[in-house]
């Protein structure tokens, strides 16, 4: 199954369990905003319960936390990220605060799922990744999956939650291909961690969404070098779990983080300091981080194809940090 | 818990005058430093709540605003719990997290107040989309002030309400000030409605000062949003006797105020509804001042009680930020 139909099973598959579910969101009556990842939806539940919206990012944002907190669970779509800036008031102001300022102790079960649409020469403001953002936000759950089983499990297991989510895609990921079973019940999303992809003793390297897709190739690479890697993939930045992380730089003493998002102030950061904090007696090397040059992305595909982060990159920084001398 | 009168007229002029006389105590507790947290006094704007509360039912979704104290009290918030909830106490009707301006009332239809102007107004979309879902005959409410019309939000919670057929009552306390500035130094026209027609959306202009107004004239579009299911408006002329934030009547901010002030005072609505049930004759100037002893002695011993209810814990700081299953 792809990502793309993971993302879309998992809907499909929510609809009919959860039968109050609701979707909203602009373009999800349209083939061309979200991908496939909507198709026949509408059709088979009907438009009462997936609802093309106006653009109206806020309005329709603060709705689905309105319908969440009165009894209707709901699932708001935001094709862009970028166009998600505009509903930061109902997801930072209210969604992420209405438990705590109000005491409130039911279940909040609104999910919002975003995607970044980097590359194709769509510029500055169909492109950002912003995961870091709203990892800062106490109150919210923050999910990005990488492989098509992720996609699946943490979609579900997200429109199940009690707690607002923010739920991450990579349309660089859409087309990620993995075999796996489909299980009836998954645990609570407030048990999931971060993901050992592979295991090794050279390097940790943590990763996010599509950058762990880039890893995992560039490992492929370098199958030949003898160099061995525990790769963790990220998956829920908020709340964080550092532990597993923790675990395998005592082992490999070595770290190296690819976000593919900006640098300063960014998750990146935060997965060192961690590192730092309760791990630095264990650190052989400084550690590395690979991110998006701090500037805005550009349109032209020649620039584009130095903004954004490539495997030969993650190849580099894996060969400096473990001082393999095959280059 | 009050003991109200049988007598609806009296019950009435209680409920109006127990409003009144728990934000007075507020001002005057407030210009003693008892509490820090902010408090938005609507004194002059009693009516409006207390009107329209008449014709909602437990079933019913009412969200509020920065100015809330009338809709919480009206709907039958306690007042123990109000008091408690701006002395930061634990029995707060928020668990003395939110003050003054996050306070709640789900068992009276009271959801949830919050201060980013013009915040709550797309989350009561979502309480009318959980009725119109629910196929009753609830309905959702938002109050609002003139200023909420300056926010983006207010547009796209109008459009979705008439696009979505909604069953909304939205309330527009149109109080002619946004903070210290006057209406006619933000605005071109004085009548907030003009938004309801550009949306379709049925409206209602009324005197706000006038409990008798208010209710009568709610009724009617209530009843019609209960029955058609679509979304109505109402804009409740009215006047903020108090300055925005705090104890003081800020005679001298805003434009023509002095001047205001003393017309408005005139039409004070907890004046005008008692020169009404004198006028009635079954109720003499006596009955009157009874009915003031009897609410405030009421008023003074609920914030008694809640000066000698406890803090919470500081181990609570950080707790219901996320869902905490009930053991």
């Amino acid at each position: 199954m792809k990502y793309v139909e993971a993302i879309r099973q998992a809907i499909d598959d929510s609809l009919s369990k959860q039968e109050k579910l609701v979707v909203l969101g602009q373009g999800v009556w349209s083939p061309f905003y979200v991908g496939s990842s909507m198709d026949g939806l509408e059709s088979k539940y009907g438009r009462q319960r997936v609802i093309d919206t106006p653009v109206s990012e806020n309005g329709v944002t603060g709705l689905a936390l309105g319908a969440a907190i009165t009894g209707t669970p709901a699932l708001v779509i935001h094709p862009r990220m970028d166009f998600m800036i505009l509903a930061m008031d109902s997801i930072v102001n209210a969604a992420s605060k209405w438990r705590y300022s109000l005491n409130y102790k039911s279940p909040i079960p609104l999910t919002i799922r975003t995607i970044i649409n980097r590359g194709g020469e769509q510029g500055a403001q169909h492109s950002q990744a912003l995961q870091s953002w709203f990892s800062h936000i106490p109150g919210l759950r923050v999910v990005m999956p990488s492989s098509p089983s992720d996609a699946y499990q943490l979609l579900i297991q997200s429109l199940e939650s009690p707690d607002p989510v923010i739920f991450i895609e990579d349309r660089w990921s859409y087309d990620e291909e993995e075999e796996f079973e489909i299980k009836t019940a998954y645990p609570p999303l407030s048990e999931e961690k971060p993901k050992l992809i592979t295991k090794g003793n050279d390097l940790t390297i943590v990763s996010t969404g599509f950058s762990t897709n880039l890893c995992q190739k560039a490992l492929i690479d370098l199958k030949e070098e003898k160099i061995t890697v525990d790769l963790i993939d990220l998956r829920v930045l908020q709340p964080l779990h550092t532990e597993i992380i923790l675990e395998s730089i005592k082992k490999t003493g070595k770290l190296l983080v690819v976000d593919a998002a900006w640098k300063n102030s960014g998750i990146s950061a935060e997965i060192i300091s961690n590192v730092c904090e309760s791990g630095f007696a264990y650190l052989k090397k400084s550690p590395i981080r690979i991110t998006l040059p701090s500037s805005p992305a550009p349109t032209s595909t020649i620039l584009e194809q130095v903004y954004y982060t490539n495997i030969e990159e993650i190849k580099e920084s894996i060969f400096n940090l473990t001082e393999n001398s095959k280059r | 818990m009050f003991n109200f009168s049988s007598d609806q007229n009296i019950k009435d002029f209680e409920m109006l005058l127990i409003i009144r006389k728990a934000e007075l105590l507020l001002a005057d507790k407030a210009s003693k430093k008892q509490f820090n947290t902010p408090i938005h006094l609507g004194i002059g704007q009693e009516a409006i709540a207390v009107g329209i509360s008449k014709n909602l039912q437990k079933s019913d979704f009412i969200f509020g605003n920065h100015r809330s104290h009338a809709h919480y009290l009206a709907l039958g918030g306690s007042l123990f719990k109000l008091f408690a909830e701006i002395l930061g106490k634990s029995d707060g009707c928020s668990g003395g997290k939110g003050g003054s301006m996050h306070i709640t009332s789900p068992e009276n239809g009271f959801i949830g107040s919050m201060p980013i102007v013009a915040g709550t107004i797309p989350i009561a979309l979502g309480g009318a989309l959980t009725c119109k879902i629910s196929n009753n005959s609830s309905i959702s409410v938002s109050y609002f002030g003139d200023g909420a019309a300056e926010e983006g939000v207010f547009h796209e919670a109008l459009n979705l309400a008439a696009i979505m057929e909604l069953p909304i009552l939205f309330v527009c306390e149109n109080n002619l000030f946004s903070s210290h500035l006057h209406i006619s130094e933000r605005q071109p026209n004085h009548e907030i409605s003009r938004f309801a027609i550009a949306n379709k959306i049925r409206y209602l202009a009324m005197d706000g000062n006038n409990l008798n107004e208010v209710e009568k004239e709610s009724k009617k579009l209530i009843s019609e949003i209960r029955q058609t299911r679509k979304p109505g408006f109402i804009e409740a002329f009215t006047y903020r006797l108090f300055g925005h934030v705090g104890f003081e009547v800020d005679e001298m901010i805003g434009y023509n105020r002095k001047k205001d002030l003393e017309i408005w005072s005139e039409r004070d609505p907890v004046k005008n509804f008692s020169n009404y049930l004198v006028s009635q004759n079954d109720s003499p100037v006596e009955m009157i001042f009874e009915i003031e002893k009897k609410v405030s002695l009421y008023v003074e011993s609920e914030w008694q009680r809640a000066t000698e209810a406890d803090y919470p814990s500081v181990t609570d700081l950080d707790k219901n930020v996320y869902y905490e299953a009930k053991i």
